[in-house]
């Protein structure tokens, strides 16, 4: 095993428990922080994956950005500790783990039969390393996608508009 | 040796663990991190996809659905806000006015 190896095994692990965290833990501030340690892990496996500015996006936007709205919005909404208790009698709990856990066989059993087994990146003529790097990404961005990009710009702004009017206190 | 099958079927197991979070929990700000979970779970197969093949394309998709995803969580929460002040609540039990 090399150090990659291991170091997936660990961040998989670590991931996967915290998101179990997030699902079952009653306290939603608990269940944020679990959630930022969850998407830790998934910018290391990022890393793993020799996509390095992704791994930056992921810290900085979604631990950063969208984890810190979360919990803005649960110490905004000042709930008592009453109307949090909501895991159990719930009767959906056992039917949704069942499909969940037959989802996840036919997930499983597409993702083991479909993929194949070896990198192909250094075969395309470029290196995994090359590949995920910001310069890589920014050319590809400014260029090719472009029209995608100025897309999602638009798409930011109306979400900003969006998220102040449906907020606003109506008088 | 760790391959791309197994970043998919951990990317499998992040994904279920997302939909049995929605399906069970009655919080409406824990089902929408479970919504996150979900996202982050598609992010990580398309890292995988991408550098399987070896093609950047995947990785400009992962930044638009990182950006989506940020918008997701303005409107959504903004909604969750909107829904407390008119119920003062946030168990989506509470929400069933369009109940067929």
């Amino acid at each position: 095993m090399t150090g990659v190896d291991v170091a997936f095994w660990i961040l998989a692990a670590i991931s996967v428990g915290a998101s179990l965290v997030v699902i079952t833990n009653r306290n939603p501030v608990a269940c944020v922080l679990f959630l930022v340690v969850a998407f830790f892990a998934l910018a290391g496996l990022f890393v793993t994956l020799h996509s390095h500015f992704l791994a930056a996006i992921q810290v900085i936007i979604y631990a950063g950005a969208i984890m810190v709205l979360f919990l803005f919005v649960i110490l905004l909404l000042n709930l008592g500790q009453q109307q949090w208790f909501d895991v159990s009698n719930n009767p959906l709990r056992v039917t949704a783990v069942v499909f969940g856990a037959g989802f996840l066989a036919l997930l499983v059993g597409g993702g083991i039969s479909g993929v194949t087994p070896t990198v192909r990146g250094p075969a395309a003529g470029i290196s995994p390393d090359l590949l995920g790097s910001t310069g890589a990404i920014g050319a590809a961005l400014y260029t090719a996608y472009f029209m995608p990009f100025i897309t999602i710009a638009l798409l930011l702004l109306l979400a900003m508009v969006g998220a102040v009017a449906i907020a606003r206190r109506e008088r | 040796m760790v391959g791309p099958a197994h970043y998919i079927t951990l990317s499998a197991v992040l994904f279920t663990i997302g939909v049995i979070g929605v399906l069970t929990r009655k919080n409406a700000i824990i089902v929408f991190m479970a919504i996150e979970i979900m996202l982050n779970a598609a992010n990580l197969a398309l890292v995988t996809f991408a550098m399987t093949i070896g093609d950047v394309a995947g990785l400009i998709m992962v930044l638009l659905v990182i950006a989506v995803a940020a918008a997701e969580a303005a409107v959504g929460l903004a909604i969750i806000v909107a829904m407390f002040r008119h119920r003062e609540t946030v168990n989506i039990e509470a929400f069933n006015v369009l109940r067929g």
